[in-house]
């Protein structure tokens, strides 16, 4: 995983509630076993029509928002199946960072694990912030990680709760699976003493 | 020591390592995998030059992209037949045992789990599949899991994970004619929202609960995820003991009844503190229908469609607009004037023994309405011989039901099983999202009964004045 760093990003706001996985990334795209080709699938129904067509009326199809790098979104955003393929599609498509008003648990994990980095703002906060880019198209964040803030071009600064472990494990791109073997004797004891039947 | 939650005790017992501010290390003791989901995550491993800790404590099987036609045939689409062939070899690689298309317990991962005794109370279960939950019915701790928690769980047998907070959903007195265990949950999802578990496991409690068999409990607990829980748990009794004696991986004589005195002591003691609580009546819950995109947008079959306008809120009233342009409904259309296009009995949810056979008794006799195309999918090889045993499949295809090969099929359509556009089905499944059984396609999600009578008549109608 990559180490996450501090960046100034722009933004694309998706003003909806309870986003699902299957919108994020339709079934028919995880046959592949790799983790790589899902970026230009995100939101696929959404964005195109069923002949390929870009819908014009979805946001993330309007020029002014090509490049974002932040999804800024509704509650509960990625609910649903535990696709992993979800973050692999919003990561690929050029994404470092969700803010939403809150994720679902595995879908939090899941960007975790990635270094797509999910950020949970108060619902008044992002709903004042969307309504802005919405009317501005184009603006940008900047995602300071270590001091646990978004901060606006005018200097509006929001802090944002981590747990410090996923912080860590962010900021020095540490591999999880390495981190639990250092307890392997641990590990090895509780098997012996564990019953399982 | 403290009175403790069902959830507490099988917590306690697993934990590995736990230092403050860190997840906790949990240790694993049963691992399920499937074919979507792991084939990155064996590729990881063998990457990093790692093995599969516990190969014996991990089982494999393909259910979610495997066709529900002739078994005999080559899988058609190669992108398909890649990720199955990979599972394979994966599994031969790694040691682990594998159900594969051709074996006599081949089915979907959380029907063959309980059906082999591999789900038991008190243990920690994991998968890379949201619907994990399922294996709580029994009083395990079940929890779904993305690809590289799959590949964290292969490596180290332990899976990291914060405490959850528990919320005890109490359902008292019995279910009426006709209410089934599908119904307590839609209406579950529907009183406390689609995230009203986000952050908890779910402990159902309660006479409605008890009452339940544990194929009953299975559907219940299968949708927790659908209220953003990370599990959902029934306490053991003697149902689940009756249910899991005999099964191939439970122990068998005296080690059986060593096991069940163990199992006796995990339900939640008197006192025990939860987060929260909701508290439900069961004599209150209708049959129940979804009317929008997500499993929190339901109703009673009585009821009509709700006019946005009604919601509590402006993001409410904007996702319901949202759910009807999608769904092709008008608002205060009567659930029951719904007419649908096809039918599918069968998913994680609602594929078991006892779902086809409350289906089939609707069905007997009877012809499938000549607007609807209806198929039943069973959960597993066990469970399509069981129904076959007792002419199931006989009631359903004199009746003009398709009986298929068993797999996930049509509740989320990732072989040809899918809906066309527009097409309207009622599903004994778990997720009426957007395009989920086929793209523009649309969903109600109702139980099996509900499901079977609505082929006949070609609309929804309420099980309980039916004949």
């Amino acid at each position: 995983m990559e180490p996450f760093k501090r960046f100034t990003g722009k933004v694309l706001p998706l003003n909806r509630a309870d986003v699902d996985t299957d919108q994020i990334i339709p079934k028919q795209f995880l046959k592949r076993i790799e983790k790589t080709g899902f970026g230009e699938f995100l939101f696929v129904d959404w964005r195109f029509t069923p002949e390929g067509e870009p819908k014009p009326d979805f946001i993330m199809n309007d020029p002014a928002y090509e490049g974002s790098e932040i999804l800024l979104t509704g509650s509960n955003f990625g609910c649903g199946s535990s696709r992993e393929h979800a973050p692999w599609a919003i990561q690929q498509a050029g994404f470092r960072v969700v803010i939403a008003p809150s994720f679902a648990d595995i879908f939090y994990n899941n960007c975790l694990k990635n270094g797509l980095l999910p950020v949970v703002l108060d619902k008044g906060i992002v709903n004042n912030l969307s309504a802005r880019f919405e009317a501005a198209p184009g603006g940008a964040l900047s995602v300071d990680l270590e001091g646990q803030t978004i901060t606006t071009v005018e200097g509006e600064a929001h802090h944002f709760d981590i747990d410090p472990f996923s912080k860590k494990c962010l900021l020095e791109g540490l591999d999880d699976i390495a981190l639990t073997l250092q307890h392997e004797s641990k590990i090895a004891a509780f098997e012996e003493a564990h019953t399982i039947s | 020591m403290a009175p403790r939650t069902l959830f507490e005790k099988v917590w306690d017992a697993h934990v590995v390592h736990q230092e403050q501010g860190q997840p906790a290390v949990l240790y694993v003791d049963c691992h399920l995998v499937h074919e979507v989901t792991s084939p990155q995550a064996f590729a990881g491993l063998r990457m990093a030059g790692r093995k599969v800790r516990r190969p014996d404590l991990t089982f494999a099987t393909m259910d979610h992209n495997v066709p529900t036609t002739d078994r005999s045939l080559p899988i058609v689409d190669p992108i398909s037949k890649r990720q199955v062939d990979t599972l394979a070899e994966n599994c031969r690689e790694f040691g682990v045992t594998l159900f594969d298309l051709d074996s006599p317990d081949q089915g979907i991962v959380h029907v063959i789990g309980p059906e082999l005794g591999i789900t038991q109370p008190g243990k920690t279960i994991v998968c890379g599949d949201s619907h994990t939950a399922t294996h709580g019915a029994v009083g395990a701790l079940a929890i779904g899991v993305g690809t590289s928690e799959v590949e964290h769980v292969l490596a180290t047998q332990c899976l990291l994970q914060s405490k959850p907070k528990i919320l005890a959903v109490t359902v008292n007195g019995r279910c009426g004619f006709g209410v089934t265990a599908k119904d307590i949950i839609l209406s579950i999802i529907g009183r406390i929202g689609v995230s009203g578990g986000v952050g908890h496991v779910i402990e159902y409690r309660g006479e409605a609960i008890e009452a339940l068999s544990m194929e009953e409990r299975m559907t219940v607990c299968n949708m927790s995820i659908e209220a953003g829980a990370r599990a959902g748990m029934i306490a053991p009794d003697e149902v689940t003991f009756a249910f899991l004696e005999g099964r191939r991986h439970v122990p068998k004589g005296k080690a059986f009844q060593s096991r069940v005195e163990f199992w006796r002591t995990l339900p939640s003691d008197d006192g025990a503190q939860f987060d929260r609580e909701v508290v439900m009546d069961a004599a209150e819950i209708a049959p129940q229908v979804t009317w929008g995109t997500n499993p929190g947008m339901v109703t009673d079959v009585t009821g009509e469609v709700p006019n946005p306008r009604d919601m509590d809120n402006e993001a409410d009233r904007q996702a319901a607009g949202r759910a009807l342009k999608y769904m092709g409904l008008e608002a205060g259309t009567p659930i029951a004037d719904i007419l649908i296009d096809r039918v599918f009995i069968g998913s994680c949810t609602n594929s078991r023994l006892l779902d086809l056979t409350e289906a089939a008794k609707i069905v007997k006799g009877k012809k499938v309405h000549s607007n609807v195309g209806a198929m039943v999918v069973p959960g597993s090889q066990s469970v399509k011989r069981a129904a076959e045993e007792r002419g199931l499949d006989r009631i359903f295809t004199e009746a003009g039901f398709e009986w298929r090969e068993s797999g996930c099929s049509m509740c989320l359509g990732m072989n040809e099983d899918v809906l066309n556009p527009k097409e309207r089905c009622a599903s004994t499944s778990n997720r009426n999202f957007e395009g989920r059984q086929g793209r523009d396609g649309r969903t109600h999600l109702v139980s099996p009964a509900m499901a079977a009578a609505a082929a006949i008549e070609g609309h929804f109608v309420d099980i309980r004045e039916w004949s």
